[in-house]
């Protein structure tokens, strides 16, 4: 079997770009650190442990917050499978996931900002409240909007692979509700909760925009953000590498902590409304559960409704004959397909070195390099997007203008953003077909092109498909690169959107959210789409 | 929920089915039958014939669209699973996973585990029945798959039920394994004089306890009487046809 293959060279060229991307980073932040311009430690100490403090503070609100209402949610869709648009909901739920960062900002602004909806409704009933979402309370808001649906997905897959038998057994042996959600529900909830939670967690804390668009001045503002700030308004080395020495630790903590809890397994969730319970829900827990999901709903489906409202009522047509944002949707669209592309080749790369080295040491335990592999594919978890941008800015400054790098600095950092994703899409597929193959095209002497021609790509095609929106999407509604190294002669609709947020042209800023939300969104469908007919084919397999 | 009104009572029931009818997906089922109290009943047929759809008839877990379900002469077909006098042991999924074989088996007894002293006493001697001494604080996953139904046995035994139902409850289980079970269900059949039905895929399953034998086809009872004379050379042609005899395999 072991022919000579260009595999594992593919997989060390792909290994080498992240290493460098990351590395690089990392030294330039190291250099500056010797050349001394940690003094920034000593001068923001209490700044940089208010700073750590808050950044975890929103996150663990966000997390516990996010969690705590998405258990009741939940186990109320599960309850209900036969509850009026259901599946509708429950589709509608996995939309933010797909929404950019600022435009999901701007339609929770249309709900509960100073011109919001809340603050109309109280103007209308003589409430004498203005609602300020700037700050804490916005952050929060934000976050959940954000991952409430996805806790209730994911806690909601757990409650679904509870065996029928199960609730056959509970109501014969006449369990009654409580007792239900005692000895049933509730185990199966907790199982999965340490790796819900601790995803969210690290969500939170190294999001970027929600806290750049709604953080109130320095009282509110996490790591991530201040590390922009230094290098975007201020050009203070010293305290950008001291912030983000600090933010790679953080980094690095959570994740180890991350690690002990395990991750929630997103990959059995499904729309299925077969798993049947055979109690009999009193009407006090049918109304209950009903006003429940209609509360989420309301609660996840305002703000996009908000940001479709306000988006329809700008100018679109003057919008849309502007140069500028052409201009911007075209660099977008450019800077995206390359990054989904770059991210979609190093991602192959990766999985094909990997299944050629498990396949070629049979059964001997896996080699430095075979790990190595895995591990590169989650570089970027531990070395954030804000991190790479400012080593790299840093960097770069001794020998061009950073600004110049805009380019391809949003290329390779949304690649390899996405790279984790992607690696996880292509990588099922590529060894189940690698499985199914290997031994048919070493005996038939099919190999290298030909065989990537005739066997792999056909089995390819569908994944990298929906991989490559994915990412797409992704770079799409990135702003935290973007944010660093664009200037007026590079610009992408995020950057756009929120140089107009900037100048108060709310009305614009609300049009731009609305063509950047649908971009994303069409691309979210199409990936969502080829992941189904995958889901399906796999299946098909199977049987 | 009446989690206290059990029927409990070691009695002995009939089981009957007046006329009923259930539409599965596209076939339309039609049951008429009757059980004798304290018999061991065996079902068989092709799959997709209705088996286990007859249990989860009588079980509660099915509503009938027609017809009426008498169990110890008592119309049953309107009340709820946990009312009526049956226990019922599936292929799979018996215990719960994060719950100790006590607990499992407690919850028989009461379905919120509140376990008085004498449930406590009751939960440890159907333990000790079922073979399982010792083995009280271990998890179903530290069980092999045979005591795993051992452990649903005993469920039923503290419930005390008049009706046990097993829904091919051992067909995961090897040849030796499965008589083992079989002569565990013939001993608590006679100990209790409980009312049996069991859903097998295996004829000889039939034989090893002196059962009654229903033979299901399409949803209907094509055929039934004592397995030993079903089961014989000379038996239904139907029958013969299911099971692969010699003459009729050619």
């Amino acid at each position: 079997m072991s022919v000579r293959s260009l595999k594992p060279l593919a997989g060390v060229l792909a290994l080498a770009f992240l290493g460098a991307l990351a590395g690089g980073a990392l030294l330039s932040l190291a250099a500056e650190a010797l050349r001394g311009s940690t003094e920034g430690f000593a001068a923001f100490d209490t700044y940089l442990w208010r700073l750590a403090r808050f950044t975890l503070l929103q996150a663990v609100l966000s997390m516990v917050l996010s969690v705590v209402f998405a258990i009741p949610l939940a186990r109320a869709l599960h309850a209900h499978p036969d509850f009026p648009g259901r599946a509708m909901i429950l589709r509608l739920f996995a939309l933010p996931l797909a929404l950019p960062a600022l435009v999901a900002v701007l339609g929770v602004t249309s709900i509960y900002g100073r011109n919001g909806l809340l603050a109309a409704a109280f103007a209308a009933t003589g409430i004498d409240t203005i609602p300020n979402i700037y700050g804490l309370t916005g952050i929060l808001i934000a976050h959940v909007f954000f991952n409430l649906p996805l806790a209730t997905r994911l806690i909601l897959s757990g409650l679904d692979s509870i065996p029928e038998d199960y609730w056959k057994l509970s109501s014969q042996l006449g369990m009654g509700a409580w007792s239900r959600f005692r000895l049933i529900e509730w185990p199966m909830i907790l199982r999965n909760l340490p790796g819900i939670a601790g995803l969210i967690f690290m969500l939170c804390t190294t999001s970027f925009t929600i806290v750049l668009t709604l953080g109130g001045g320095p009282r509110a503002t996490t790591l991530e953000v201040a590390i922009y700030q230094s290098l975007h308004f201020d050009f203070d080395v010293a305290r950008a590498v001291s912030l983000t020495l600090v933010q790679l630790c953080l980094t690095i903590a959570v994740l180890l902590g991350l690690s002990l809890t395990g991750r929630p397994t997103e990959e059995g969730f499904s729309l299925r409304t077969t798993t049947r319970r055979f109690a009999r829900h009193s009407t006090l827990a049918r109304f209950f559960d009903g006003a429940l999901i209609l509360l989420g709903l309301l609660f996840v489906s305002l703000p996009m409704a908000g940001t479709l409202v306000s988006g329809l009522a700008a100018d679109l047509p003057r919008l849309l004959g502007e140069r500028p944002v052409w201009q911007a949707i075209s660099t977008s669209l450019v800077l995206g397909a390359g990054a989904a592309l770059l991210s979609l080749l190093i991602s192959l790369a990766l999985v094909m070195a990997r299944e050629f080295l498990a396949t070629d040491r049979r059964y001997a335990p896996s080699g430095l390099y075979e790990r190595s592999l895995d591990l590169g594919a989650s570089l970027i978890m531990v070395v954030p997007p804000i991190v790479i941008g400012a080593g790299w800015f840093i960097l770069s400054r001794h020998f061009v203008d950073p600004f110049r790098l805009a380019p391809i600095m949003v290329v390779s950092v949304n690649a390899a953003m996405a790279v984790p994703f992607v690696y996880r899409i292509l990588r099922p597929s590529w060894d189940t077909a690698a499985s199914r193959h290997n031994r048919l095209c070493t005996q038939l002497g099919i190999a290298g092109f030909n065989r990537f021609r005739l066997i792999d790509w056909p089995a390819l095609k569908r994944p990298l498909g929906v991989a490559f929106a994915f990412a797409m999407a992704l770079s799409l509604g990135d702003l935290g690169t973007i944010a660093l190294f664009g200037n007026n002669s590079i610009q992408t609709l995020p950057f756009l959107l929120l140089q107009r947020m900037a100048s108060y042209r709310t009305q614009d800023a609300a049009g731009l959210a609305l063509i950047l939300g649908l971009l994303c969104l069409l691309l979210m469908i199409i990936a969502d789409r080829g992941a189904t007919r995958l889901a399906g084919n796999e299946k098909g397999h199977d049987a | 929920m009446p989690e206290n009104s059990n029927p409990r009572a070691t009695r002995s029931v009939s089981i009957r089915l007046d006329s009923v009818t259930f539409d599965y997906d596209e076939m339309a089922m039609n049951f008429d039958l009757f059980i004798e109290p304290s018999t061991i009943n065996a079902i068989i047929g092709p799959s997709g014939s209705g088996k286990s759809t007859l249990l989860n008839l009588i079980a509660g877990f099915e509503t009938a669209k027609a017809g009426r379900i008498l169990i110890d002469d008592v119309d049953v077909t309107d009340v709820a699973p946990a009312a009526r006098p049956v226990s019922m042991v599936f292929q799979d999924n018996n215990l719960f996973a994060h719950l100790d074989v006590a607990a499992n088996v407690g919850l028989g007894r009461r379905p919120d585990l509140r376990l008085t002293h004498a449930d406590r006493a009751a939960v440890t001697e159907a333990i000790r029945k079922v073979g399982l001494a010792g083995k009280e604080m271990r998890k179903p996953q530290a069980l092999s798959g045979g005591e795993r139904q051992r452990v649903a046995i005993g469920r039923a035994l503290v419930r005390n039920r008049p009706v046990l139902l097993l829904d091919e409850a051992f067909a995961s289980l090897g040849p030796a394994l499965r008589h083992e079970m079989l002569d565990l269900v013939g001993d608590v059949q006679r100990e209790t004089g409980m009312t049996v039905m069991m859903v097998t895929h295996h004829p000889d399953d039939a034989l090893r306890l002196p059962s009654m034998l229903f033979f299901l086809e399409s949803g209907r009872i094509v055929a039934s009487g004592p397995a030993v004379e079903l089961l014989a050379d000379d038996g239904p042609h139907l029958l013969r046809k299911y099971l692969g005899a010699k003459d009729s395999d050619l």
